[in-house]
């Protein structure tokens, strides 16, 4: 399986200035040193609680924010580097797939006109045939062709979702990264979303970069996940084994905090202590450290290393416990 | 939201395209009434401007001597001032002036204010701050006063007096036009548009743009009425389109010279621009209310 993104050490951090009269720099670490690959055809899920930096990852990935720090990968070549008409066609490689499906389609503009017109930006269609494109994909997506003249406030969250995956699959991407894709979306529609976002992906080859607080969902749609906590990535590994086993005692607490709909299996929650730290002052040390229970001394002091998961492809955590 | 997810398609009628802002606001502007009399008010003026060289009883430049400062009623409905020519064809024609400078001046000062607001808006960051900060130095000067330095430093004529008065209108339409774009930016279809590899250009021009028309148009109304009282103002004190072309501020500062004796020389322009004010104010106001999102639901 060849690499189709390769991330590597990515960091974005905000600085801002607050304070009067006499303003204090803050720095806010909202990505701090991430690296994951994604293979090709393959469902990566990043998973963590809001804050986390999870969705600042997937901005800075495609540039919509330009990251600090690390190198960005696509095929092997810098995406990071690349300018102008070399940018342009980085773009058609990676679509981006939005939370909020009331903000991400342009009110003033027809959804045909927003299907044609990534395809005649980048000179894949034009005229009728970019209009029969539009309309295919609108079936792809299980939308009728009659959407082509409609405008988006007379659609439904989950169609207007289904019409900004069409709008990413106009100009024929590797790789979708799904930013929270159905957490806007009602459960019974969130559903149909997800169904319709495998088939494609089987239908198309696609590969994922699956953002997501939600386990199941997570569990159900990817190959590999990565969790996140305050910027960093503390364990990664195959979906199954993250979800099921974790290492990590953050990560463990999220499985446990994620429900199970089984009554006979109900159980009391462990429940987490604290709050998730501001990610303008990080603790020192292992980052999670304030809040786990499992908190030795070492833990306050350095940072651990990434340590393979036992056992070949089974990923790795970040964790003094098994360091 | 169940409800809400029923397919809007299978109903099988045809929705028509979504009513756009502006075209709202005037649905609801006119029901009403103060709002449709300022427009009919406008329109009248509006027209009589138009059909001046038809329906104006008189030349505007011609002079009888022998019927110097008639009083209204008779030959001259209106009266005449001290050259003897007829002040309602005056009116008339003076109305071609007034209306086509405001309408220049703020058509100019609409495309490039809002050009730089959308702009500045969108880049952001210390450009933002720089232009909003000169902006706001154009913004402090009252736009007679600035119109009035203008007019000085380049000399009284048509062209230069629709360049002051449109350049006293650009700071406020950065403004308007400012503030939606950055709400607008951080719309995800925006973020969308770059990643799909658009230009800025093409996200300025294409998606922000048809998002921010109404409330430029809005603004657009309500500094019409500016633009005429800044024309008149400046015509008054000799410094709008030269005699012998009447233009309703000159004609009130003629008629100042003969206020006492016949008042009709300068009442009845003065009256013309307080009405053609007036009304584009009561037009402005009303589509300014119907477009105000606190209100569109009442």
């Amino acid at each position: 399986m060849s690499a189709v993104l390769q991330v590597e050490n990515l960091r974005k951090h905000f600085v801002t200035k607050k304070g009067f009269p006499r303003p204090k720099t803050v720095t806010v670490r909202a990505v701090e040193d991430v690296s994951f690959t994604i293979g090709e055809g393959e469902a990566f899920g990043l998973v963590g609680e809001s804050g986390c930096g999870k969705s600042t990852v997937a901005r800075a990935l495609l540039r919509l924010i330009e990251p600090d720090a690390g190198r960005v990968l696509y095929r092997g070549e810098d995406f990071r580097a690349a300018r102008g008409e070399a940018l342009k066609s980085f773009r058609r490689r990676m679509q981006i797939v939005f939370q909020d499906p009331y903000s991400s389609l342009d009110p003033r503009q027809s959804i045909g006109s927003a299907l044609v017109e990534p395809m005649r930006v980048h000179g894949i269609a034009e005229g009728a045939a970019a209009r029969r494109r539009a309309a295919a994909l609108l079936e792809e997506v299980g939308l009728p062709p009659a959407a082509l003249d409609r405008f988006p406030h007379e659609f439904s969250g989950g169609q207007r979702q289904r019409i900004g995956i069409a709008r990413a699959l106009t100009v024929e991407p590797e790789l979708i990264i799904a930013d929270e894709p159905v957490s806007a979306l009602d459960v019974s529609v969130q559903a149909q979303v997800l169904l319709l976002m495998k088939e494609l992906r089987q239908r198309r080859g696609l590969a994922f970069l699956f953002v997501s607080h939600d386990l199941s969902v997570v569990r159900w749609f990817c190959d590999r996940v990565a969790v996140m906590y305050l910027g960093r990535i503390v364990e990664e590994g195959p979906a199954a084994r993250v979800l099921a086993e974790p290492m990590h005692p953050y990560a463990r607490i999220l499985r446990d905090a994620s429900p199970v709909p089984d009554p006979a299996r109900r159980a009391a929650l462990p429940r987490i202590m604290g709050e998730i730290p501001s990610a303008a002052n990080p603790p020192p040390g292992c980052p999670f450290h304030p809040r786990c229970a499992q908190a030795m001394d070492v833990c306050s002091r350095t940072l651990p290393r990434w340590t393979p998961a036992p056992g070949e492809g089974q990923g790795g955590v970040a964790c003094h416990l098994h360091g | 939201m169940s409800a809400a997810t029923e397919d809007p398609l299978s109903a099988g009628e045809i929705a028509p395209p979504p009513p756009s802002a502006w075209k709202r606001a005037i649905g609801k502007a006119r029901s009403n009434p103060t709002t449709l009399v300022g427009a009919l008010i406008c329109l009248l003026i509006l027209a009589g401007a138009v059909f001046a060289p038809w329906i104006s009883p008189y030349d505007p430049a011609d002079q009888d001597i022998i019927n110097r400062l008639q009083p209204p009623g008779g030959d001259y409905l209106l009266g005449t001032d001290q050259f003897g020519r007829d002040i309602l064809s005056r009116l008339l024609w003076g109305a071609q002036i007034s209306l086509s400078v405001s309408l220049s001046a703020i058509l100019a000062a609409m495309v490039i204010g809002g050009a730089i607001g959308m702009i500045s808006g969108y880049v952001g960051g210390r450009f933002d701050l720089l232009v909003m900060q000169v902006m706001d130095v154009l913004l402090s000067f009252p736009s007679l006063i600035l119109g009035l330095i203008v007019v000085a430093l380049l000399g009284p004529d048509l062209v230069n007096l629709i360049v002051a008065i449109a350049l006293t209108a650009i700071a406020p339409f950065a403004r308007i036009a400012r503030a939606p774009t950055l709400a607008l930016k951080e719309r995800a279809f925006v973020e969308a548009g770059r990643a799909l590899g658009y230009s800025h250009a093409r996200i300025i021009f294409r998606h922000i743009l048809p998002n921010i028309t109404s409330e430029v148009m809005v603004m657009g109304t309500l500094w019409l009425a500016t633009a005429v009282r800044v024309e008149a103002s400046l015509s008054f004190i000799g410094l709008g389109v030269k005699p012998p072309t009447p233009t309703w501020g000159g004609m009130t500062r003629d008629g100042f010279e003969n206020i006492l004796d016949a008042p009709w020389l300068a009442v009845f322009p003065g009256i013309a621009i307080l009405l053609l004010v007036l009304g584009l104010n009561m037009v402005g106001d009303g589509l300014r209310d119907a477009t105000d999102p606190k209100l569109r639901n009442e």
